[in-house]
């Protein structure tokens, strides 16, 4: 039940895009089409919901004050380090998951080819590391929260994406067109996901 | 004859510090070329700080100071980065920058640095930062690496205090904490949440591209 709980909370009250604005570039540049929203949007996923646990046990398990207490004695706090291992553990995860994907599933790798790269400088996925940090999770609870996350991430990408493809038949503004008419339709989704706020479960 | 060549031989030999192209570097991305409203870069720090100026100034130094430091570093180090790993390389570069950052702030201005929580960590993977570094100072020298840094967080900052100056003013009726709009006059709270400062970056992205006359086929 709990975790249940998490997981629509992670996915539409909190959601990354329309809450935090985390992964906006991507988002942005994406969002073209429906088709292309959807394979970033799994990728967003899958290293989501593999990086915050993995995160999650290196924070808990090597940062943390006094975390290494039982091997060198207490005192020892390299939290400062956070950022730096962080980044390292999404940009080698993505590049492993890369070469994994290239060796064993070439049709896969072609779909997603372009997007794997992309990921490590998405910034939801760090911000979903630093978030969790901020948040009382066991390990099962921020997992479940890694992949609310995610799933947030694809609803919105893929339907900003529908949007956009159907605006291209309304006579917006010249100067309005493409960013600027984007930026307001994100303005007004994220007013609809407002409305969720008051939701506990 | 002879004149002429000597001519043209003598700004190659070395270029003044403020050359028209050195300026040109550092003042394109403050209207034509701003990373934020042309090239799309950065958007989520801009969105999510901007409730306030005072964080959004802090906000706003900080990336001037990373962008430059690691442009220069990169630039110094470009030719020995091998190509495969410059992504985990460069990304090395910018956290050690924002660490530093981020002691810095928590030492003297602790307050706002609880405000920003987790968005000074999310220098790291702010686009503008690695795009820059990826698109020009892996391939020039570090001067202009530097004007280039400058240029484009300059431009980053503008749009930051801007935003942020017309969410705090209609959202809060404050300018920097200090009260502007009399008490009677009711605030928009839509400012304060995130909805309100997309539609304040699409207007404003509406008015520059109405002045500058950029357009884009969408």
């Amino acid at each position: 039940m709990e975790l249940i709980s998490i997981a629509i909370r992670s996915i539409f009250v909190e959601n990354m895009i329309f809450a935090y604005f985390l992964g906006m570039c991507s988002y942005l540049a994406v969002s073209k089409n429906v088709k292309t929203a959807v394979g970033l949007g799994m990728a967003v996923i899958f290293v989501l919901t593999m990086t915050i646990p993995i995160n999650y046990l290196i924070y808990n398990y090597v940062l943390k004050k006094d975390a290494l207490a039982s091997i060198f004695g207490p005192g020892i706090d390299l939290s400062f380090l956070m950022l730096i291992v962080f980044i390292a553990v999404i940009a080698s995860f993505v590049q492993l998951t890369e070469m994994i994907v290239e060796k064993f599933s070439p049709a896969l790798y072609g779909a997603l080819g372009i997007f794997l790269p992309l990921i490590a400088v998405n910034c939801s996925i760090l911000g979903g590391a630093l978030f969790m940090l901020g948040k009382p999770y066991t390990l099962g609870q921020a997992t479940v929260f890694g992949l609310g996350s995610g799933i947030g991430w694809l609803l919105a990408v893929v339907a900003l994406a529908a949007i956009r493809e159907k605006i291209k038949y309304s006579n917006v503004p010249p100067p309005l067109r493409g960013l600027g008419i984007t930026f307001i339709l994100v303005g007004l989704m994220s007013f609809g996901f407002l409305s969720f706020l008051g939701f506990s479960i | 004859m002879a004149e002429t060549t000597i001519e043209e031989v003598k700004p190659k030999k070395k270029e003044a510090l403020f050359s028209k192209k050195n300026r040109r570097i550092l003042t394109d991305p403050l209207d034509g070329d701003n990373p934020i409203t042309v090239q799309v870069l950065g958007i989520c720090s801009a969105l999510a700080v901007t409730a306030q100026l005072k964080p959004s100034l802090v906000m706003s130094i900080a990336v001037i100071f990373v962008m430059v430091g690691s442009s220069v570093l990169t630039s110094l180090l470009r030719n020995t980065i091998p190509p495969r790993i410059r992504i985990v390389v460069q990304l090395a570069i910018i956290a050690t920058f924002v660490i530093l950052v981020n002691e810095l702030l928590l030492a003297f201005v602790y307050d706002t640095a609880k405000d920003l929580g987790a968005f000074v960590g999310l220098i790291i993977t702010n686009c503008i930062v690695m795009g820059r570094l990826e698109a020009f100072a892996m391939a020039n020298k570090p001067w202009p690496s530097f004007l280039d840094a400058l240029g484009n967080a300059m431009g980053y900052a503008i749009i930051l205090l801007l935003v942020a100056f017309f969410r705090e003013l209609l959202g809060s009726g404050t300018l920097f904490g200090l009260k502007v709009f009399p008490e009677s006059l009711a605030t928009n709270g839509l400012m304060l949440y995130s909805s309100g400062a997309c539609i304040v970056v699409g207007v404003l992205i509406w008015a520059q591209r109405s002045f500058n006359g950029y357009r884009e086929d969408a």
